[in-house]
């Protein structure tokens, strides 16, 4: 199966390197053989896509490759390798908190998720691994009920840290006597620091603006994901949020990086730049459409997010129809400099209120 | 069992009269003054203006005039005694504003005292028609009405649903499976029973052989759309599966003329993007059946045509709201047998005769199928309804020898 993807390639090319055409090129084409491997080896996807009379020959891009509901993962174990090649089962409870997402990877696919997201997270932080201070507790990796999909990211991250620390105790307390100790070690050097969006406001911001204490993180680099749903909430804009990150600690706005993610295309990660635009590499995309007819979206147009990603051998997620609505605002021409396209995340697609006999959302009963 | 009122709000009545409603007396059926209330009901609406913006509400203000419940009263014989249950325990769907209304109707035509938890969402059709029921109340002749009929909001989370099964006659559940499983955990007292609405399947039979000469594709395609569209498909009585019969040519011909004139008809019908994932999910997993099936390419999301190669019995489980129809080519409606089971409650018809359908129900004795319709007539309430008919099942019969 070598001859398939061959995601080699691309690692050794810069991130965000491919302009429109050559990078539609390669993706139609490698994403093509990507369907017909999934085609092959997966009968379920088979029975799906001969459903809709798909004709791989017939694509002539890779906006015309049918998208699974990344619901589906809920709903069927989907696998494309047999299932004694499979390391590694990634699961995630979504918002519903009922069925599970389940992900299976074999040995490539989970390596490759890594490199991927290496060669992404670097162009970031640089490539040297860096003293890392994770916005959370240590207590979400001890303990197994709480692991979760914080859990897994705070693991997946961790591999940029050349050494680690914790700035919440198991309580979820700031610990601020850790990270004194911390900081005085690494005086000068580039901070990682990663975290949950909400975590990090809840638990990190607010307690440090409570406490009065000023820790020096001028020359940190925050990566945050995780999703704005509770923020929204307590109406914190990503531009305060910012803000008031630099004011409690003089992170620089500019070095707080949020990111667009999903366990079901684990990898291809989407990071904000300096101008707040959440950015595709040149091992995914996104495309966006419009939820009346799936056709794309214009740029500007809000509709239902699609993602593609190189990286899904294992398991037929190369294509995906997500359940967030999103707007890609450009191509190739954002300020920062980096070639793709770049778009915002708007939130969920809100629960349809149908009419009918059956209470089928209510809430209680 | 003492219960704290105020967790109750009132939109018609009051807690002091709720406390008293086990000491009052039913009535006939169909008496005098219950037709004469709900004939002042049906004027009341016609005549306010607000009417006219909701046609569920118009339908309803038809159903309740004197000369239906007229017409209504005679299948009921008059020589023997039938008086109401005694306290009726209404819980109505949260998401269809109108059913409430139907519910109490029937509980007031057999003799009862009726007590209606009404959605707790704001409808404006519900307003309607309690802004109505206040007004006509105030009437000397229809002030015993307090007594009789509660309009009632409430927390689900608090203990009123287990107070009002404590003191009820007969309690009538609507708004489907969970629910019913839902109230099911509150006692009622030994000899009162549950009416249930469960979860229902439907579907419609076409002829295409009668359909190719049909002038009118428009009419029938807006009759369509009333039985599905209307409610996003996600009414009880709303079609999920087409079967067609007749010659080949003439199923080709006539599935052509009829979901042109329905793409017509839909073209205002807004539909919620969670929907166009719910379909998109609904056929990848029927694709994971062994029948076979296949998409024909849709328009837009709107409306989505899978064609099955065979009925399985299972069928029914593959369903999406707001426009997923599977389509059957069918040599004769006796294959039905393969696929209907106790879920299925309307059969919404075009170009059969009322006597072949008669006939077909004879002859096949299915477990399910409760009602055979015209297409456009599936949401049109009847006081026979699932089966039961309700007048029955919410009075009691005296015998005297």
């Amino acid at each position: 199966m070598n001859n398939v993807v061959n995601l080699e390639e691309l690692l050794l090319i810069e991130p965000y390197s491919l302009a429109k055409v050559k990078k539609e090129e390669v993706l139609t084409t490698e994403l093509k053989e990507l369907t017909r491997l999934h085609y092959k080896n997966s009968e379920k996807y088979k029975k799906m896509m001969d459903a809709i009379g798909l004709d791989i020959n017939n694509i002539s891009t890779y906006n015309d490759i049918p998208f699974l509901p990344v619901r589906m993962f809920k709903e069927l174990e989907l696998l494309s390798v047999p299932k004694e090649e499979i390391v590694k089962t990634m699961t995630s409870s979504g918002t519903s908190g009922q069925q599970v997402s389940k992900i299976f990877l074999d040995r490539e696919t989970s390596s490759d998720q890594t490199k991927v997201l290496t060669k992404i997270v670097s162009d970031f932080i640089g490539k040297k691994r860096v003293p890392m201070l994770i916005l959370d507790s240590s207590a979400v990796l001890k303990d197994r009920t709480m692991f979760s999909a914080r859990g897994a990211g705070i693991l997946g991250f961790s591999m940029f840290g050349s050494k680690r620390v914790y700035a919440l105790d198991e309580n979820m307390q700031l610990d601020i006597e850790n990270i004194k100790t911390f900081l005085e070690e690494h005086k000068g050097e580039t901070i990682f620091m990663f975290g949950f969006t909400f975590m990090v406001w809840q638990h990190f911001y607010k307690e440090l603006l409570k406490s009065g204490y000023k820790p020096d993180l001028s020359n940190g680099v925050l990566i945050h994901g995780g999703g704005w749903k509770k923020l929204q909430s307590e109406s914190v804009s990503p531009v305060e949020f910012k803000a008031k990150l630099q004011d409690v600690c003089g992170i620089n706005a500019s070095h707080v990086h949020d990111y667009y993610g999903m366990v079901e295309q684990t990898g291809t990660i989407y990071m904000e730049c300096e101008y707040g635009h959440l950015h595709a590499s040149v091992f995914s995309d996104i495309i966006v459409r419009r939820p009346i007819d799936f056709s794309v979206a214009d740029f500007g147009e809000k509709g239902i997010i699609e993602v593609v990603s190189l990286i899904p051998k294992s398991y037929p997620g190369h294509v995906l129809l997500t359940e967030d609505e999103g707007v890609v605002i450009g191509e190739d021409d954002c300020s920062c400099g980096r070639f793709g396209k770049y778009f915002n995340v708007i939130g969920r697609i809100k629960n349809a209120e149908i009419r009918g006999c059956s209470d089928t959302y209510a809430t209680k009963f | 069992m003492q219960q704290n009122f105020n967790e109750m709000t009132f939109l018609f009545s009051n807690s002091e009269k709720l406390e008293c409603v086990r000491d009052i007396s039913p009535d006939d059926i169909f008496s005098n003054s219950s037709i004469a209330f709900l004939s002042a009901l049906s004027s009341e609406l016609i005549k306010s203006p607000r009417t006219k913006q909701f046609s569920d509400v118009a339908t309803f203000a038809f159903f309740c005039r004197k000369a239906n419940l007229l017409s209504l009263k005679k299948k009921y014989t008059e020589d023997n005694i039938r008086l109401g249950r005694g306290v009726i325990f209404h819980v109505a769907p949260s998401n269809v504003p109108v059913t409430f209304g139907y519910s109490m109707v029937a509980g007031i035509l057999s003799g009862n005292v009726n007590i209606v938890r009404v959605p707790s969402k704001s409808f404006e059709q519900v307003e309607i028609i309690y802004d109505a029921i206040c007004k006509i109340a105030d009437y000397p002749e229809f002030s015993k009405f307090t007594d009789r009929l509660f309009l009632i909001q409430y927390d689900r989370q608090s203990t009123v649903t287990d107070f009002l099964s404590s003191i009820c006659d007969v309690r009538v559940i609507w708004g489907g499976d969970d629910t019913i499983a839902q109230i099911r955990k509150f006692a009622i007292p030994a000899r009162s029973y549950d009416i249930t609405f469960a979860d229902r399947y439907s579907f419609a039979a076409i002829n295409a052989d009668k359909f190719i000469q049909e002038q009118n594709t428009a009419k029938i395609a807006e009759n369509f759309y009333n039985d599905t569209y209307l409610f996003d498909q996600n009414a009880c009585s709303a079609p999920h599966l087409v079967i067609w019969t007749g010659g080949k040519d003439n199923i080709n011909k006539a599935k052509e003329m009829f979901w042109d004139a329905i793409q017509l008809k839909i073209e205002r019908y807004e539909l919620s993007p969670i929907l166009s994932v719910d379909k998109l999910v609904s056929l990848y997993l029927q694709s994971q059946d062994c029948v076979k099936i296949i998409r024909e390419l849709p328009t837009d999301n709107k409306l989505w045509r899978i064609k099955v190669s065979q009925l399985s019995a299972n069928i029914d489980q593959y369903r999406c709201a707001g426009g997923y129809f599977l389509e059957y080519d069918a040599t004769s409606l006796t294959e039905l047998k393969t696929i209907v089971n106790r879920k299925y409650q309307t059969m919404a018809y075009y170009g059969f005769e009322k006597e072949e359908l008669n006939q077909l129900m004879k002859e096949m004795h299915f477990n399910g199928i409760d009602r055979i319709v015209p297409i456009g007539k599936t949401t049109d309430f009847s006081l026979t309804w699932d089966g039961y008919d309700l007048i029955n099942v919410l009075s009691r019969e005296c015998v005297v020898l």
